[in-house]
């Protein structure tokens, strides 16, 4: 991006960068058209069910600018954001099934010769709810899920807090490169078996469900509510772009490329390392706990799995993928690869007859993922997105290949150009 | 007279019968006559009233009493329909019988099936007649009889045991039965003693004895039973209501039980209570849509107590008025006070000892543990530590050495043989893989920790997912080799499989070679070289590429031999890479990277946490594992470096 | 003269290998003092101890005039204290432009908010411009740093250790594989900045220690050998002996 220092007058963000306006329009667009061909209030072309994905997309789309922002940007290349995404789901998820429960239980209990009592409620919601795992009592951490506000608090609140201590340990003592990355998917790896037990207060690996419908609006049919997720998840990623492109394009952004590229000279200028890398972490882990809010209403499921390290490895893959260094690049990243992903996986692909054996892609994608991200690594670590700056013939120098800085997580001089 | 005149009658009948006869029946012999003595309940067979007889001839100390009781047993004592007398018998054909003298086993001859009858003994009988026979067992000569009849005892003990164990310790002379029998007469002792200073004094004997039977035999004892009294009485221990050993419900309970106190109404009788008294969406004047709330409810509900319509309600402070009234102990109820008591002693002793041995077990169990967490990680150690390559597809390397141990199976039936091979081949496979990503892949990213990381995750996907299509998502099984199967014992509490120890056995191996190739051999050298300086290393003449092309292959062939142990020790699948590969970096980096005694280390720190862990709250391994990694995570708050840390210039590099 | 910074019995050891040993040392608040010595004297671990990378085993480190302690405080505290340093190999953030590092390196509030809120006023742009006139990078304002050549971007380092405004300059050899002529730039900056703060430089050429005309520290095996004049110093028997003797 260039930078227009000198520039006297400062004008709007986005007329300093076009790819702001070009990337709103396209998803303005993009909203639009899925609106008119939509089921809920257009003409149908496309189900609901794909409406759903899309809007999903969008919000993985969301988390990976988070992603970027962490990894691309500041070079913490962190293993746990799908964590604090489904930390942000079991949140709103708690809600979403407390709530619904509750309904269908005061229905069934007016039918009673006495009128319930609250105990009764609550104990009628809790067998409901946590029978599964054999139990009948609400765990401490449902002691506010009836409440729709305090929920919405902890999607933004409980990733930030567990960002905010995780991230003040591990920088504190100055752990960084791999050992970082290692550490959150250990982090990533804690919490995901937590959850997988039974007495974790979760429902262990029943997980969350029913997400889908929400609360009190059953006569709304799922076609309406999944375009109005679908809206919602546009509305945050724009914003969320709109957001990550103003505290990359300042002096902050500045700040955290020299701290990517070289951390002890940033630290010799006199600026607290540590404190910014608290500030990224924090910042994109409350982001992926917002992206993880809107994603599993739609899905309508989430359970113990969704936050296994493998999904925060999936996330760096679309980030790499799509290009990272990049607030577009990560959107195409994660948007190409996991539309991609859910069209091979889906049985959708056509499956090749080789003779003597039939490649089934269902079988056969994830091999594929993975030696594509092996090749995009070696071959081409600007990802997608680096393919528009060989259009607009934006190239640096080729410097062979040297280290931009002297600490193992500095870009290369080949990969380095935004 | 009668009888006398039957006997020789019969005598005479069968001698002409048999025309051959060898030896005339004894009719006069002791035996014979105890056994008529008792004819009647024999020929009975009743369990309730043979006890007399069986005891009559085990206490005869007849010679021939033990054969009697013997060949009764194995259902070959037949008597004579007409004169009642008891002999031997074995069928001849379909219909006559051999017959033999019951005092001293002498043939007598042959006869006609019909004219006798055979006693068939039940189980009951039969186990009764066992029981009066070990006596004669336990001072048989056969020591193998004697044995057999020791774990008779052991079994099923009875009073009269005693006696007949008392009999034969003196007598006895194998050393090693003359302890089991001390013992278990003192065991028998404590069950079944009158004198209760003989019991105190066998409980005392067995202060720290950690057997089973020891418990088993104790535990009855201390047996108490909780009643509630106005005061307490002589030799009972008082008991605190909402203490442990009695919470306030079961108290309350209690006196319930005791008929001292009502029941209390529960929740669901209220409301039970409350729906049989509704008359016009009211209850006792109050409308029905009012009562929302608990309080509400109770009310109402006092309200119809009020009126007699329904049991009064049993308040909080009812109920600790009721407790107040009344004082809670705890009275022994199977053995007198001062047995009780020395049982209770020598059971907190044997407890403490139990305890202690627990902990033996639970090192010995981290120990094994830790050998299965370094075996995953020493190839770790090499490629991270040594070369300071990440390496994710570490993990499905382990998978690979588990498989081609598995494959191995399927062609190679002999389990000794098939893991003899499996072993050379493992490090050859996964050695190749190892070449071939590090020449592919690796190379082209050194000093790029974070891109090799993201490309070795590509391997580790792609790798995962093909193993899944070749072997199926079902676990497969890697089998030991007979000689493996079953553990070492040392008492009833320590004990360790074999696999364990040889998996232990291995991990020591592996410590040996690695220090070996590192710091004997050209190898190592030229390693320790290149990793330190590459740009030296190349100017003396050392090829980096072949080094660290061969390092890597080292380090990934190790891998391949830790998966066929950790096979044999869980199940094969395509997903046992993950479940390894974190731990082994935790145990790379908490040890210190780049020291094989920090691998040891941080193997022993994470194996014996997680038993540890496992210890405390042994029904949930989920979260064992969770508060470890959590653990780990602080413990690197406090040593960045790992417990080996490498100081100075060199570990800021 | 109060010293700007004083260094007095400072000692730190890795592994068993005494780095520095019992090192004392002082500067005032407008000096320029040269620092020499052969190699592992212990140049390098002296200038980290300053600047808070490494941490003394024993000793004190005093700043300004109040006396504080250098030694509890992080580097990027130090750095605010007023503690300028340059690097041997030129360390700049080659994927920005000049302005980029120049205007990263202006003396303003580093905290995060701060910096978050932070918008380029008329006067910090004109001090950029002004401090890339001093360096001569002016016409390279706008290029990614990245593409400088060597002498330049030691320049660009140079410029951003003046854009923090330091009261103490640590400078590690500043003309390493410069022309002739650049040397004389660096020179003629150098001087310049010890009129106003007081400049540490380390550096292995007599030469061009010479012409910087200052006090000259010669550090031999992580303590002080000799102080003085270039003259006073090269004259020292020790001195010839361990550095200049060879």
């Amino acid at each position: 991006m260039a930078y227009l220092a000198l520039t006297p007058r400062r004008r709007p963000l986005v007329a300093r960068y076009p790819s702001i306006a070009i990337f709103l329009g396209i998803l303005a667009l993009f909203t639009v058209g899925v609106t008119v061909l939509a089921e809920g209030f257009g003409i149908g072309l496309i189900s609901t069910s794909f409406v759903k994905t899309l809007g999903k997309t969008l919000c993985l789309c969301l988390v990976a600018l988070a992603m970027d922002l962490v990894w691309g940007y500041c070079g913490i290349l962190s293993l746990g954001h799908m964590a604090f995404f489904g930390i942000g789901g079991y949140a709103i998820g708690m809600w979403l099934m407390y709530a619904r429960t509750e309904l269908i239980v005061i229905e069934s209990l007016a039918a009673a010769p006495l009128p319930p009592t609250p105990q009764e409620i609550s104990d009628g919601i809790a067998t409901q709810i946590f029978g599964v795992v054999g139990a009948s009592e609400f765990p401490p951490i449902w002691s506010v899920a009836h409440s729709l506000p305090l929920q919405l608090a902890a999607v933004v609140l409980v990733p930030g807090v567990l960002a905010l201590v995780f991230g003040w340990l591990a920088f504190r003592s100055r752990v960084t490169g791999v050992y970082l990355s290692i550490l959150t998917q250990a982090m990533t790896l804690a919490l995901s078996l937590y959850l997988f037990q039974n007495d974790s207060g979760l429902r262990g690996n029943n997980g969350l469900s029913g997400l889908q419908n929400l609360p009190g609006l059953d006569a709304i049919p799922q076609s309406t509510i999944s375009i109005v997720f679908f809206w919602a998840s546009a509305f945050a990623l724009g914003l969320g772009y709109l957001v990550c492109a103003w505290v990359v394009s300042g002096k902050f952004g500045s700040v955290i490329r020299a701290i990517r590229d070289d951390e002890a000279r940033a630290r010799f200028l006199g600026y607290s390392v540590e404190a910014y890398k608290l500030f990224i972490f924090t910042f994109t882990a409350v982001i992926a706990g917002i992206a993880g809010a809107l994603y599993y209403p739609q899905a309508g499921i989430i359970n113990p799995a969704e936050i296994a390290p493998i999904a925060s490895i999936y996330l760096a893959v679309w980030v790499a993928i799509g290009g990272r260094g990049k607030l577009y690049g990560a959107v195409i990243g994660a948007a190409f690869v996991s539309l991609l992903s859910s069209w091979f996986t889906g049985g959708q692909a056509p499956d090749i007859n080789l003779g003597v054996y039939t490649i089934q892609w269902v079988d056969w994608w994830t091999i594929l993922l993975g030696l594509s991200f092996v090749a995009v690594t070696l071959f081409a670590p600007r990802g997608i997105g680096g393919l528009f700056d060989l259009i607009a013939e934006r190239r640096s120098p080729d410097r062979h290949g040297a280290a931009l800085g002297p600490d193992a997580g500095a870009l290369r001089e080949k990969e380095a150009d935004a | 007279m009668l009888f006398v005149l039957r006997r020789l009658l019969a005598g005479v009948l069968m001698v002409a019968a048999s025309g051959l006869a060898a030896v005339a029946q004894d009719t006069d012999a002791p035996i014979q006559t105890l056994l008529q003595t008792h004819a009647e309940a024999i020929a009975k067979s009743s369990r309730k009233t043979i006890g007399p007889a069986i005891d009559a001839l085990a206490a005869s100390g007849l010679d021939d009493a033990q054969t009697v009781l013997q060949r009764w047993q194995d259902k070959e004592m037949w008597f004579d329909k007409e004169t009642g007398l008891f002999v031997f018998a074995e069928k001849a054909d379909n219909k006559t019988l051999t017959l033999f003298d019951v005092a001293g086993g002498g043939t007598i001859g042959t006869a006609p099936k019909k004219s006798y009858k055979q006693l068939k003994p039940n189980s009951g009988i039969r186990s009764m007649i066992g029981a009066a026979l070990v006596q004669f067992q336990l001072n048989s000569p056969d020591p193998l009889t004697r044995a057999t009849a020791l774990n008779a005892i052991e079994r099923e003990a009875e009073a009269s045991h005693l006696t007949a164990l008392r009999g034969a310790i003196d007598s006895e002379e194998n050393p090693f039965l003359k302890t089991r029998k001390i013992r278990l007469e003192r065991l028998l002792t404590i069950r079944f003693a009158e004198d209760d200073d003989t019991r105190i004094a066998a409980i005392k004997s067995f202060a720290g004895d950690l057997g089973v039977d020891v418990r088993a035999a104790l535990n009855p004892l201390v047996a108490t039973r909780i009643e509630a009294a106005r005061d307490v009485p002589e030799g009972a221990m008082p008991l605190k209501v909402g203490s442990d050993a009695l919470p306030r419900d079961a108290a309350y309970a209690i006196l319930v039980a005791q008929d001292d106190a009502p029941a209390r109404v529960s929740p669901g009788a209220l409301r039970d209570a409350l729906v049989a008294n509704i008359k016009d969406d009211q209850i006792a004047g109050i409308q029905v849509a009012t009562l929302v709330t608990d309080e509400a409810r109770a009310d109402v509900y006092g309200l119809l107590a009020g009126e007699g319509r329904v049991a009064p309600l049993v308040t909080e402070a009812d109920v600790t008025a009721s407790l107040e009234r009344f004082r809670f102990f705890a009275t022994y109820t199977s053995a007198p006070l001062a047995v009780a008591l020395a049982a209770q002693a020598t059971l907190d002793d044997i407890e403490a000892t139990v305890a202690l041995n627990q902990t033996a077990d639970l090192v010995l169990d981290a120990l094994s543990l830790a050998s299965i967490y370094f075996l995953a990680a020493i190839g770790l150690a090499i490629t991270f530590g040594v070369m300071g390559v990440i390496n994710m597809a570490h993990g499905e390397f382990i998978m690979m050495g588990a498989y081609t141990g598995y494959v191995v199976q399927l062609f190679v039936p002999d389990y000794t043989l098939s893991i003899l091979l499996a072993i050379p081949l493992a490090f050859a496979v996964t050695f190749a893989a190892g070449v071939a990503l590090e020449r592919l892949v690796i190379r082209w990213l050194y000093h790029r920790p974070l891109e090799t990381l993201l490309a070795t995750f590509g391997v580790s996907i792609a790798l995962q997912q093909l193993a899944k299509n070749i072997f199926g998502t079902q676990a497969r099984p890697l089998t030991a080799p007979g000689w493996l199967d079953g553990s070492w014992v040392l008492n009833d509490i320590v004990s360790i499989s074999y696999i364990r120890i040889a998996i232990f056995a291995l991990a020591l191996l592996f410590l040996a070679l690695f220090l070996f190739v590192m710091n004997r051999t050209r190898l190592g050298l030229e390693v320790r070289a290149v990793t330190q300086n590459p740009r030296m290393a190349a100017s003396m003449g050392i090829n980096p590429d072949r080094i660290n092309m061969l390092t890597f292959g080292f380090g990934s062939g190790i891998a391949g031999i830790a998966g066929v142990a950790i096979g044999l020790y869980a199940k094969v699948t395509s997903e046992m890479g993950t479940d390894y590969i974190v731990q082994s970096f935790m145990t790379v980096v908490v040890g210190g990277v780049g020291n094989i005694w920090g691998t040891l280390l941080g193997a022993t720190m994470v194996g014996s946490l997680q038993k540890g862990i496992e210890w405390l709250n042994p029904s949930n391994t989920l979260a064992a594992q969770t508060y470890m990694i959590l653990f780990i995570i602080l413990f690197i708050q406090f040593r960045p470096r790992g417990i080996i840390a490498l100081k100075g210039r060199a570990a800021e590099a | 003269m109060s010293a700007l910074l004083e260094v007095s019995g400072v000692s730190v050891s890795f592994d068993g290998f005494k780095a520095i040993n019992n090192l004392t040392f002082q500067i005032g608040a407008a000096e320029m003092r040269a620092v020499i010595g052969p190699n592992g004297a212990g140049k390098t671990t002296f200038m980290d101890i300053i600047t808070g990378k490494t941490k003394p085993d024993e000793g004190h480190v005093l700043w300004g005039e109040k006396s504080i302690s250098l030694l509890s405080m992080s580097e990027s505290r130090i750095a605010q204290e007023g503690i300028g340093r340059k690097f041997q190999r030129p360390t700049i953030f080659e994927d920005q432009t000049v302005a980029d590092n120049l205007m990263l390196a202006l003396k303003k509030n580093r905290s995060p908010l701060a910096v978050l809120r932070f918008r380029p006023r008329e006067e910090d742009h004109a001090k950029v411009a002004d401090l890339a006139e001093q360096i001569g990078l002016t016409a390279a304002l706008h290029r990614k740093s990245g593409e400088l050549s060597h002498g330049q971007k030691q320049w660009l380092e140079l410029g951003m250790l003046l854009a923090q405004d330091p009261r103490l300059l640590l400078v590690d050899e500043p003309a390493a594989g410069m022309t002739p002529a650049e040397r004389e730039h660096t020179t003629e900056i150098l001087v310049e900045a010890a009129k106003t703060r007081a400049v540490v430089v380390v550096e292995h050429d007599m030469e061009f220690v010479r012409r910087l005309n200052c006090k000259v520290t010669v550090l031999h095996e992580g303590s002080v050998l000799a102080e003085g004049s270039l003259d006073h110093v090269t004259a020292n028997e020790k001195v010839i002996e361990v550095y200049l003797g060879r």
